[in-house]
Formats: structure tokens, C-alpha cells, sequence
């Protein structure tokens, strides 16, 4: 069975009297720790379907199956459970929590899953470490460097143990250097932990890290590529 | 299924962040909450030491005044013309079925002296009657005898005021002071009553048999003429039915025809005191109502900033969303902030509040009454106010939509 299954996916988005296709019967499978670049030109439907993937946002038709459950006609409060449990988010501009700690960021997850504190602050601490922030729990985001405050936010995306991390132009805002120790740490997750990772990126150059390139036109899949590389 | 605790950990956390804002948001409610509990505190003082001078005064009391309130088309102000005598009253107390004690007055202002202290006070020409009539006791002595006050004995009953300033330390009862170079035997000493509810010391006064008054202190215009007659009723539903055979048989005494006025007024004293009384009460629910409303704004201003609140904080809500955050878990965060701000603002208004109805009765003198359910009041409104004016930004909150939310800037 297939981590991620959609069928027939549609997005039609109705803005006054024209509507927009955003996704025309997108289907894919997603195996389980896949790296996967979703590309194309701003407009392509990419992020609608990083929406659409990430339970953001529901499809107007087709299905979506996330570990063989049928999530697109879930309600707001069940799409939340299941961003919370399965869904790690990281994105461009970091989203962290302005003014609290690294520490309060990463635990934030967990206080929506209502885990008791002792085993919060263990799974903060060992998350962090795993980013290569242990001792800086106590920092704030503005105390932070850019890749540092990305790597806050993969902690957090990581805290629940969710299967799937999807991140939207995570390098985005971020030098070269920085964006390729990103990557590199996204690769390592990928590698040791077997976390499925999708990213969506406009760079060649980060796509490269991928095993697996979907390119998005007007709402298709136009190529759905497996790099050389393993 | 929501988490309470973490619901309440994150909104503090929420408020910690934004203190300033928070105290200011909070400084609404501390002033509603302190405007409530300040001026009922003033209001229920002021009730009570109505209700206290009330007692002092005696209780279902009526006052038949001389003097016409109308003649010959003047209005004459009550106390004009005297008309009364000791043998009204005596016949007041004989004939009114409803009336329990009678003590005519015949009053005036004398130096009193003793020894080489001198004293200028009200002295009161009157019955043993009148100690009943004010409920008011001895302290020490024994009231004038039948014998005393038919022989208009030089005797007299000495107030508080009246012997803290004469004796100083010395017994009283016993000594001979000398009204209007009269000599007196004090024969007893009030208790202490206190003020009036005019705020006239009800102890600067000197008892004297009314008939001594009559022929030794106070020339009358006629034989037994006296000021005032105190009645007090038998309770307090026979005081209207006392007004009226009072009022018969006084006109019937003076021989007043059908068509002419009274020649005295009867006043209702205890209904004058409990007009007073509950136009404190009006005046207290007046004062309460009106803090009410500051409580009201500052609700309204918890609303006003949880709303720019909401949406300053779109994107932190978009990004609560998107880790997980449910309906509920929005609402409940913004809700809990709004209560908090709200109750400490409570507890803090409740404490200045109360230093405040001090600070009043200390600067001003006005009794002030800090009542429980005052502040229980104001503590559960002002909670309530937190979660009325901060369901609607909570539910705002809760209906972003998390794509939206997070591209917010």
C-alpha cells in the first residue's frame, strides 16, 4: 500500500465568475521514504497540491488516500488530528512563534496531542539535537540565523514523529551555503529515519537532492522523473 | 479532544508575550471592577449610618410641631406661633389609643456652670416620658420622680458631651450646677448616643423637668406653654392611625372650625428617616449601576483588543492551525486569554477597589461598607465579561482559514 495515493484529484477555484483549474485529475503515488521535488513555474498548481497534500486544503473532487485512509472528505477538526499525528510543515518564511523560546516552538505539536510535560521536554531535547541545536532550547527566533531558525522548524515538523515532512521552498530564504546544509539535513532524515520528504522548489540545484522530480503545468503533471542518483 | 491545561499554558504564554498590552487591556476592567466596589461601598455606608442614626433617634416617632403651616393664605413656617401646652400632650397620651408615650418639649439655649467651667447648651424641659420615647437609657442616676416634676424641682439629667466638658473626671450625680444661675442638682447622665442624622451631637444636652422650664428657665406666653410634643406610637403601623387621632384631638383642643387650618403639624419622623433611607438605597443602585457601565466599557475593550489581537496574530494562528490546532483549541486559547486578562484584572480592581473606599472615607469621613457580595459580584461579572466579549474574536479566530492565514504578513 502506497504512503500517499491520489486519484482523479481537482481544484477548481472560483474567483467572482471565472474559475480557475488549479489541479486537473491529479493522480500519484507516494511511497514510503520517497524524496520527493515537486517543480514548476509559479501558477503550475504545485502548491495547491502541497495544500492539498498537506490537508490544508480539501480537493474539489478525487481522492486522497493518506496510509489508505480517504482524507479528503474529513472535516476541519479531523484534517487537524491528522496534520498534527502524520504531517511535519516547513516553510519558506520558517513560521515560527515570534518572541518564544526554540523550546516552546518545538513543543507546540505536542501540546495540541496533549502529551504529559516530562515527555515533552524529552522528545524537545532529542529533536533539536537531532537538527543540530542542542543548548540553544532557550533562544528566541530573533536570536537565530536563518538556517538556524529553519532548523527549529524541522524540529518541530519532526517532535510527533510524523511519516511525511512537506516543505514549501524551504531554502527559499536562505544563502547557498546555508541552503545546502538544510538540504544536506533533509537528506540525513530521509536517509537514517526513512521520513518521506516532499518539497516543493523552483531551484534546480535543490531539486538535485531529490530521488524523485514531479513537474507541474497548468494544473498536470507533466513529468514525474527518478533522478540517477540514490 | 481538547487539553485543557495546555489550552490554559498556551494563552498564558500568549499573554506573557504581549504584556504591555495585556496590562492594558486588563486596566478597563480594573477600574470598572474598583468604580463598582468604591461607590457601592460608599452607598451601603451611607445606608447603614442612616439606618444607625435612624435607632439613635428612636424608633416610630412623631413630632406635633405649633404654629400654623397656612394662615390667611401665608404659608407660616411650622413652629411659628405657639400653640402647644402640657395639657395636650397629657391629653394626647390620655385619649390616642395608638399612642404609647408622650413628652412635651420645652427647649432653649443656656450657659451651664460648674465650678469654674462653663458650658453653653441646648437644655430640654421635658417628662421622665421622653427617655422612653428616644429609647434612650441611663448611664448612671435615676430619671425625675412624679413628686420632682409636678413641684418643678431644680433637677437634671446631664448628656455625655455635657459632662465630658463640666466634670471632667468627677462624678456627677450629686453636684449642683447652676443653669442661668439656677441652681440644678444632677440627678442622672445619659448614655451616649452619638450624632443626629443632621449631624448634631446628641449628647450636648441637659434634661430638666419641663415644668422647672416652664417657670424657672424659659418665660412662656402662656401658662404650660411648651415647643414640641415627641409621640411615639405603639409600632410602626400605628403611626399613621397616631398622626390622625392626634391631629383630631388637637383640633378639637384648640377649637378649630372645618374650614380653618391646623394650628400645628404633626410630623412622621421614622417615615421621614426611612424616606432618607431608601433614597440611599435609590442612590447606591444609581452610583452601582453607573460604575456598572465602566465595567461594561471595559469589556468592551477586552473585545476591541482580542479582535486587532486576532488579527495581528493571523499567521501565529495560521501556523497553530497547521501543526494541529482544532476548532476548539482556537476558541478556547482566545477565550482563556480574555477570561484571564479579566479575572486579574477583577482581583487587581477588587484591591483598589477596596483601598479606595478607604482612601474616600478617610479624605472625606464618609462611612464606607465593603460587602461580600460586592465583590463577588463584580469578580463574577467581570469574569463573565471576559468570556462574552471573548467568544466573538475567539470564534473569528477559530474560522481563519490556514492557507490564508499563514501567507497573512
Amino acid at each position: 500500500m502506497a504512503l500517499i495515493e491520489t486519484q482523479n484529484i481537482n481544484k477548481i477555484y472560483s474567483l467572482g465568475d471565472v474559475e480557475v483549474n488549479a489541479l486537473k485529475n491529479v493522480s500519484l503515488s507516494i511511497e514510503k521514504g520517497e524524496f520527493i521535488a515537486i517543480m514548476g513555474p509559479s501558477g503550475s498548481g504545485k502548491s495547491t497540491f502541497m495544500n492539498v497534500l498537506g490537508c490544508l486544503d480539501k480537493p474539489t473532487s478525487g481522492i486522497y488516500l493518506l496510509e489508505g485512509i480517504d482524507v479528503a472528505r474529513m472535516n476541519r477538526d479531523e484534517l487537524a488530528a491528522i496534520r498534527n499525528k502524520k504531517l511535519g510543515f516547513v516553510f519558506q518564511g520558517f513560521n515560527l512563534l515570534s518572541r518564544t523560546s526554540a523550546m516552546e516552538n518545538v513543543e507546540l505539536p505536542m501540546l495540541y496531542d496533549g502529551l504529559p510535560a516530562g515527555e515533552r521536554k524529552e522528545k524537545v531535547m532529542a529533536a533539536l539535537a537531532v537538527v543540530g541545536l542542542a543548548g540553544r532550547e532557550d533562544h528566541h527566533p530573533n536570536q537565530l540565523s536563518g538556517g538556524q531558525q529553519q532548523r527549529v522548524a524541522i524540529a518541530r515538523a519532526l517532535v510527533n514523529n510524523a511519516p511525511i515532512i512537506l516543505a514549501d521552498e524551504p531554502t527559499g530564504n536562505l544563502d547557498t551555503k546555508t541552503s545546502i546544509e538544510i538540504m544536506e539535513l533533509f537528506v540525513r532524515l530521509n536517509g537514517e529515519s526513512h521520513i518521506t520528504i516532499i518539497l516543493v522548489t523552483h531551484e534546480k540545484d535543490i531539486a538535485e537532492f531529490s530521488r524523485r522530480r514531479i513537474f507541474f503545468r497548468d494544473g498536470v503533471v507533466v513529468s514525474d522523473e527518478l533522478s540517477g542518483k540514490t | 479532544m481538547i487539553n485543557i491545561p495546555a489550552t490554559i499554558r498556551i494563552s498564558l504564554r500568549a499573554l506573557r508575550v504581549n504584556k504591555m498590552r495585556s496590562a492594558l487591556t486588563m486596566l478597563g476592567i480594573i477600574i470598572g471592577v474598583s468604580a463598582v466596589i468604591t461607590m457601592l461601598a460608599v452607598g451601603t455606608g451611607a445606608r447603614q449610618r442612616i439606618g444607625e442614626q435612624m435607632a439613635s433617634i428612636g424608633s416610630n416617632l412623631l413630632m406635633v410641631l405649633p404654629g400654623s403651616t397656612t394662615s390667611g393664605g401665608v404659608r407660616m413656617g411650622a413652629g411659628t406661633q405657639p400653640t402647644l401646652s402640657t395639657g395636650d400632650a397629657e391629653a394626647i397620651q390620655k385619649e390616642c389609643l395608638s399612642v404609647m408615650y408622650v413628652a412635651p418639649v420645652l427647649s432653649g439655649v443656656a450657659q451651664v456652670i460648674y465650678g469654674n467651667q462653663n458650658w453653653s447648651t441646648g437644655i430640654t424641659g421635658t417628662t421622665t416620658n421622653m427617655l422612653q420615647v428616644r429609647d434612650w437609657p441611663l448611664s448612671a442616676g435615676r430619671p425625675f420622680t412624679d413628686e420632682e416634676m409636678r413641684s418643678a424641682s431644680k433637677v437634671c439629667l446631664l448628656g455625655q458631651t455635657v459632662v465630658d466638658n463640666l466634670f471632667g473626671g468627677i462624678n456627677p450625680i450629686g453636684q449642683i450646677i447652676r443653669i442661668k444661675n439656677v441652681p440644678f442638682t444632677v440627678v442622672g447622665v445619659l448614655d451616649a448616643k452619638g450624632q443626629d442624622p443632621g449631624g448634631h451631637d446628641q449628647d450636648d444636652t441637659v434634661y430638666v423637668p419641663v415644668t422647672t422650664a416652664q417657670k424657672k428657665l424659659f418665660g412662656t406666653a402662656f401658662p404650660g406653654m411648651v415647643r414640641i410634643i415627641m409621640v411615639k406610637a405603639k409600632s410602626a403601623d400605628d403611626l399613621a392611625s397616631a398622626e390622625k387621632e392626634i391631629t383630631e384631638l388637637l383640633r378639637q383642643r384648640h377649637h378649630i372650625g372645618q374650614k380653618q387650618d391646623d394650628d400645628f403639624t404633626v410630623r412622621n419622623l421614622t417615615q421621614m428617616m426611612q424616606a432618607a433611607e431608601q433614597s440611599t438605597k435609590v442612590m447606591t443602585l444609581l452610583l452601582g449601576a453607573i460604575a456598572s457601565v465602566s465595567l461594561l466599557v471595559g469589556g468592551i475593550g477586552i473585545m476591541n483588543i482580542m479582535l486587532v489581537s486576532v488579527t495581528e496574530r493571523t499567521r501565529e494562528i495560521g501556523i497553530r492551525m497547521a501543526i494541529g490546532a482544532k476548532t476548539w483549541d482556537i476558541r478556547l486559547q482566545f477565550i482563556v486569554e480574555a477570561l484571564t486578562l479579566s479575572m486579574i484584572g477583577g482581583v487587581v480592581g477588587i484591591i483598589i477597589g477596596i483601598s479606595s473606599s478607604e482612601v474616600v472615607s478617610m479624605l472625606f469621613g464618609w462611612p464606607t461598607v465593603i460587602s461580600p457580595v460586592s465583590i463577588f459580584l463584580s469578580f463574577g461579572f467581570s469574569g463573565f465579561v471576559g468570556i462574552f466579549f471573548g467568544f466573538y474574536p475567539a470564534y473569528k479566530a477559530s474560522l481563519l482559514d490556514p492557507i490564508e492565514a499563514l501567507r497573512y504578513e
